[in-house]
C-alpha cells in the first residue's frame, strides 16, 4: 500500500514536472542548471552526489549496450521529431513569406483562394480606382490584376506529371513584390509567349531552363529567365495576363488584383471604401493576413502528425530507458548499498542515477539533432497546396533543435526517476546479501 | 508446443522488465500500423469497381472546363460502354472550414459507379427533382441532414444566379451508401444535377470539368484512352484521359512521398527496437545461465535449449506486435472518422497485417539470435559452477 502510494506521488510529480518543463523558457533552463550545479559543487550532499555520479558513468563503458539503448533510442526520438517539424517549419515559412502588411489583395467575396476567384475586367477597373493605393510616377496605380492556373508539366528525373502554377501578371507586378530578383535572364515581353520561371520550379520541372522551350497545353511557350523570391513564388511560372488568359482561353477576367497601399495604416480606408462599393462584391486582406490563412492548415496538419509520431515513439524510448536504467540498478545493487551502510544519504543516489540517465538522454538529443541537422537542413523537396506544386525547404530552426533536446531530457528525467528512486529504498540488509 | 508453459515462465520471469520491454515492443508496432494504414490508404485504396473507369480531364490543366458535347462524341469510341461527368462545385457548409466535396454530375453518373448504393425510390426521386442532391451516408450524419432537408451550400467557386450571391440552395431527395469498406471515402461527397448547375451558374455555361468513361474490358483501357484523346488532337480543347488509379496516384505522389517518410521513419524505430529487445533478451539469458545449466543436466538437447530461448524472444515480439497491432485496429477507423473523408482509413488492411506479422518475426529471430546461440554452446560444467 505504501509502495502504491508512493509511486503514484511519482507519477504526479512526474506529470506536473514535465508540465513545468515544456513551458520553461530557454533562460529558466539555465538557471536551473545553474542552480543545479552550484548546488553539487557547494553543498555536502551536492558533493557527494557528484562522486557517487562518477562511479556510476566510470562503469558506463561496462554497459555499453543497455547505455546505448538509451542513446539510440532518444536519438530516434528527436531526430523523427524534429525532421518532421521542420517540415512543417519551411513549409509555412515559404508560404507566408510573401506576405506585407503594406500590400493588399483583393478576391472576389467569399472565394478562399486565388484559383476559387473571379473579377470581371469593370472589377479590376473599379479596384485600381480605389483610394488608399499607391501611385507611381506618372500617377498610374501600383496594381497588378493576375491570373493563375494549374498547369501540366513534368517533374525533372522521374517524368512524373505535376501541376505547376502559371501565373499571368500585370507590369506592376515585380514592383510589388521587391523580395522578387531576376537572377538569371531578363523578364518575359508582354504580347508574347515567355515565362520567367521560379527558382524552386526551375530545380523541380523537367525542361525549365533558360533559352528552353516548353509545351503548356497546347501552346509552346520560351523560358527566358529565372526569378529568385524565397517564397512561394518560387514554385511558379510568370508570364504575360494577358497571353495567359488568351491560353487557357479565360476573356478578359482576372483572378485577383494585388495593390500597393499608400501605407499599411492606408488598409482600413481602402477596404471601406471597396465595401461601400454597391456594385462590387470583393474581399481585400493585405497579403501578410492572407498567406498566413493558406499555410495555416497544412502547417497545423503536418505539426499534428509530428507530435503524434514523436509521443508514441517517446513513449517507446521512456519504457526502453526505464528497463535499462532498472537493470542498471539491479546491476550495482550491491555498490549502491555499500554506499548507504558506510553513510551515504539517498538523495545522492537518487541524483547519481537521474543524472547519469539524463547525461544519456542529453548525448541522444545531441545525437539526433545533429543528424537531422546535418541531414535535412536545406533539404528541398515539394508537395501540394490546394491543387498545384510547392517547392519549399526543410528549415532546421533552432528552436526545433532546442525543443528537441527538452524532449530529450524530459524522456530522461521519466526513465530515470523511478530506477533512482527504487536504488535509494532498496534495505541496506538485503542487497548486500544478494548475489 | 508442449514446452509453450516452459518458455511462458522464463519470458515472465522477471516481470517488471518483460512488461516494460512490451511496452516499448506495443509503441513501435503502434506507430508501424498507423503509418502503415495511412500509406496504404494513400497508395492503394481502390476497389475492383474502380477498374475499367477513366478519368478524363483537359489536357492543360485539371481546373480547365471542356465542351460537354465532347460527351456524346466519347460515346462512340468503340470499347466505351458509359459516359458520364462531373464538375467541381467547392461547397461549403455554414462555415469556411466546414469544406463539402460536391460535385454537379450528368445523370448517369451514378450508374457509373456500383459501389455506391441507393434505394430505387430514392433515386427515381432525385432525378425528377430539379435542385435536387444526394448525399453520403457519412456526410449526412455529420451535419444531421434528412431525406426532405432544404440546405444552402455555398461555393468558393461558382455564383449562383438564383440567389445572386454565392449561395446555392438544394433538396435533399436521397442517402447513399457505400457497398464495402473501399469506398467508404465517397460517402462525403454530395453530388446535384448538372442541369441545375448550368443554368444556375452566373458564368460559363455548357463546360464539365472531367468525364468519367466506362469501359468494356478494363485491359484495353489504355487503347481506349488513346483512341479518347485521338478525338480532340490539335483542336483547343486537347483533353488526357486516364485510368482512374493513375489519376488518383499522380495526386498522391504530388502531394508527398508518403512511402519515404513511413519508410524513414520506421527504420529508425526498428532499430532502436533490435538494440532494446536484443539487449533484454542477452540480459535474460546472462541471468538464467544456471537454469539452462540445469535443464541440459536433466538430458535437453543443446539444440532444444537453443530453440527454447529463440522462441522466447519470438513470442515476445509477437505478443507486443499483436497488441500494437490490436490497438490500431481499434484507433485507425476512429482517425477516419474524425479526420472527415481527408484521411482514407477505415481499417488495418490484410496487407499490413501480413508485413507487421513478418516483422514480428524477423525481429524475434534477429533479437533471439545472439543469446540462443550462447544457450546452445554452453558447457554444463563451467555454468553450473558459475564461471
Amino acid at each position: 500500500m505504501k509502495k502504491f502510494l508512493i509511486n503514484l506521488g511519482l507519477l504526479v510529480m512526474v506529470a506536473v514536472a514535465v508540465y513545468v518543463w515544456t513551458l520553461l523558457p530557454w533562460f529558466g533552463v539555465l538557471g536551473l542548471a545553474a542552480v543545479f550545479a552550484a548546488w553539487l559543487l557547494l553543498s555536502r550532499t551536492g558533493r557527494q552526489a557528484s562522486s557517487v555520479t562518477a562511479v556510476g558513468v566510470s562503469t558506463l563503458r561496462q554497459r555499453i549496450g543497455s547505455s546505448s539503448v538509451i542513446v539510440i533510442g532518444i536519438a530516434g526520438v528527436v531526430g523523427v521529431l524534429v525532421a518532421l517539424l521542420a517540415m512543417g517549419e519551411g513549409l509555412s515559412a515559404t508560404l507566408q513569406n510573401g506576405g506585407r502588411t503594406d500590400t493588399a489583395i483583393v478576391l472576389r467575396g467569399g472565394s478562399a483562394s486565388e484559383s476559387a476567384s473571379v473579377l470581371v475586367h469593370d472589377d479590376v477597373d473599379a479596384i485600381e480606382q480605389a483610394p488608399g493605393i499607391a501611385r507611381d510616377a506618372n500617377g498610374k496605380p501600383i496594381a497588378s490584376a493576375e491570373l493563375v492556373v494549374a498547369a501540366n508539366v513534368s517533374q525533372k528525373g522521374s517524368g512524373e506529371e505535376a501541376n505547376a502554377q502559371l501565373r499571368g501578371v500585370d507590369d506592376e507586378a515585380w514592383a510589388l513584390r521587391p523580395g522578387l530578383k531576376i537572377i538569371q535572364g531578363r523578364k518575359f515581353k508582354p504580347g508574347l509567349r515567355e515565362l520567367d520561371i521560379g527558382q524552386g520550379a526551375a530545380q523541380q520541372f523537367a525542361g525549365m531552363d533558360v533559352g528552353d522551350e516548353v509545351k503548356l497545353g497546347t501552346e509552346s511557350w520560351k523560358v527566358v529567365g529565372v526569378f529568385a523570391s524565397g517564397d512561394a513564388y518560387d514554385s511558379e511560372l510568370w508570364a504575360d495576363r494577358q497571353t495567359v488568359s488568351s491560353a487557357y482561353r479565360r476573356g478578359n477576367s482576372a483572378e485577383s488584383v494585388l495593390l500597393k497601399l499608400t501605407s499599411a495604416g492606408a488598409f482600413d480606408g481602402f477596404n471601406a471604401a471597396l465595401a461601400s462599393d454597391p456594385k462590387l462584391k470583393v474581399e481585400a486582406s493585405t497579403t501578410a493576413d492572407y498567406f498566413a490563412k493558406q499555410s495555416a492548415g497544412l502547417a497545423t496538419t503536418i505539426r499534428i502528425v509530428g507530435l503524434t509520431v514523436g509521443i508514441i515513439m517517446a513513449i517507446g524510448a521512456v519504457f526502453g530507458a526505464l528497463n535499462c536504467m532498472f537493470a542498471a540498478v539491479a546491476a550495482r545493487a550491491r555498490e549502491i548499498a555499500t554506499l548507504r551502510a558506510i553513510g551515504f544519504r539517498g538523495v545522492p543516489v537518487v541524483v547519481s542515477v537521474m543524472l547519469e540517465t539524463m547525461l544519456l538522454a542529453l548525448l541522444g538529443g545531441l545525437l539526433g539533432a545533429l543528424i537531422v541537422w546535418l541531414v535535412f537542413n536545406g533539404y528541398t523537396t515539394s508537395t501540394l497546396s490546394g491543387l498545384t506544386q510547392v517547392v519549399f525547404r526543410f528549415k532546421v530552426a533552432p528552436h526545433l533543435l532546442w525543443s528537441g533536446l527538452k524532449w530529450a531530457l524530459a524522456i530522461g528525467f521519466i526513465g530515470g526517476l523511478f530506477p533512482a528512486v527504487r536504488a535509494a529504498r532498496l534495505p541496506v540488509t538485503t542487497a548486500l546479501r544478494e548475489l | 508446443m508442449k514446452y509453450l508453459h516452459l518458455i511462458w515462465a522464463a519470458l515472465f520471469r522477471r516481470k517488471t522488465r518483460t512488461i516494460l520491454t512490451l511496452v516499448s515492443i506495443i509503441a513501435a508496432f503502434l506507430l508501424f500500423g498507423l503509418l502503415d494504414s495511412v500509406r496504404v490508404a494513400f497508395t492503394a485504396g481502390n476497389s475492383v469497381d474502380g477498374a475499367g473507369r477513366l478519368i478524363v480531364n483537359s489536357r492543360m490543366s485539371m481546373q480547365q472546363p471542356l465542351p460537354e458535347s465532347l460527351g456524346a462524341r466519347f460515346s462512340t469510341v468503340p470499347g466505351v460502354t458509359e459516359v458520364a461527368s462531373a464538375n467541381w462545385f467547392g461547397g461549403v457548409y455554414q462555415d469556411p472550414k466546414n469544406q463539402v466535396i460536391s460535385f454537379a454530375v450528368s445523370p448517369s453518373y451514378l450508374d457509373l459507379y456500383p459501389e455506391l448504393v441507393m434505394p430505387a425510390d430514392q433515386r427515381a426521386t432525385w432525378d425528377h427533382t430539379r435542385t435536387g442532391a444526394i448525399v453520403g451516408a457519412a456526410l449526412a450524419k455529420k451535419y444531421g441532414w434528412k431525406i426532405g432537408d432544404k440546405i444552402p451550400l455555398q461555393s468558393t467557386i461558382f455564383p449562383s444566379k438564383a440567389s445572386g450571391g454565392n449561395t446555392w440552395t438544394f433538396d435533399i431527395t436521397g442517402i447513399f451508401h457505400a457497398k464495402d469498406e473501399h469506398s467508404i471515402g465517397r460517402e462525403q461527397m454530395l453530388m446535384f444535377h448538372w442541369k441545375y448547375f448550368d443554368e444556375n451558374n452566373a458564368f460559363g455555361s455548357g463546360t464539365v470539368h472531367w468525364y468519367v468513361v466506362k469501359v468494356a474490358n478494363p485491359d484495353h483501357a489504355d487503347v481506349v484512352a488513346k483512341a479518347i484523346d485521338a478525338l480532340s488532337i490539335n483542336s483547343d480543347h486537347e483533353t488526357k484521359a486516364q485510368t482512374e488509379q493513375a489519376f488518383q496516384a499522380s495526386f498522391i505522389k504530388q502531394l508527398v512521398n508518403i512511402g519515404l517518410i513511413v519508410m524513414s521513419i520506421m527504420g529508425a524505430v526498428f532499430f532502436t527496437l533490435l538494440l532494446l529487445t536484443g539487449n533484454t533478451m542477452m540480459q535474460a539469458v546472462r541471468e538464467r545461465t544456471s537454469e539452462l545449466a540445469v535443464l541440459k543436466t536433466i538430458g535437453f538437447s543443446s539444440h532444444s535449449v537453443q530453440a527454447m530461448v529463440l522462441a522466447e524472444s519470438v513470442l515476445m515480439l509477437l505478443l507486443g506486435g499483436v497488441i500494437g497491432m490490436l490497438l490500431v485496429s481499434a484507433i485507425v477507423p476512429r482517425i477516419g472518422a474524425a479526420s472527415g473523408g481527408m484521411i482514407p482509413v477505415h481499417g488495418v488492411s490484410a496487407n499490413t497485417w501480413l508485413i507487421g506479422v513478418v516483422l514480428m518475426l524477423a525481429i524475434g529471430m534477429v533479437v533471439g539470435w545472439m543469446p540462443a546461440w550462447r544457450a546452445m554452446r554452453l558447457n554444463i560444467v563451467d555454468a553450473l559452477s558459475g564461471r
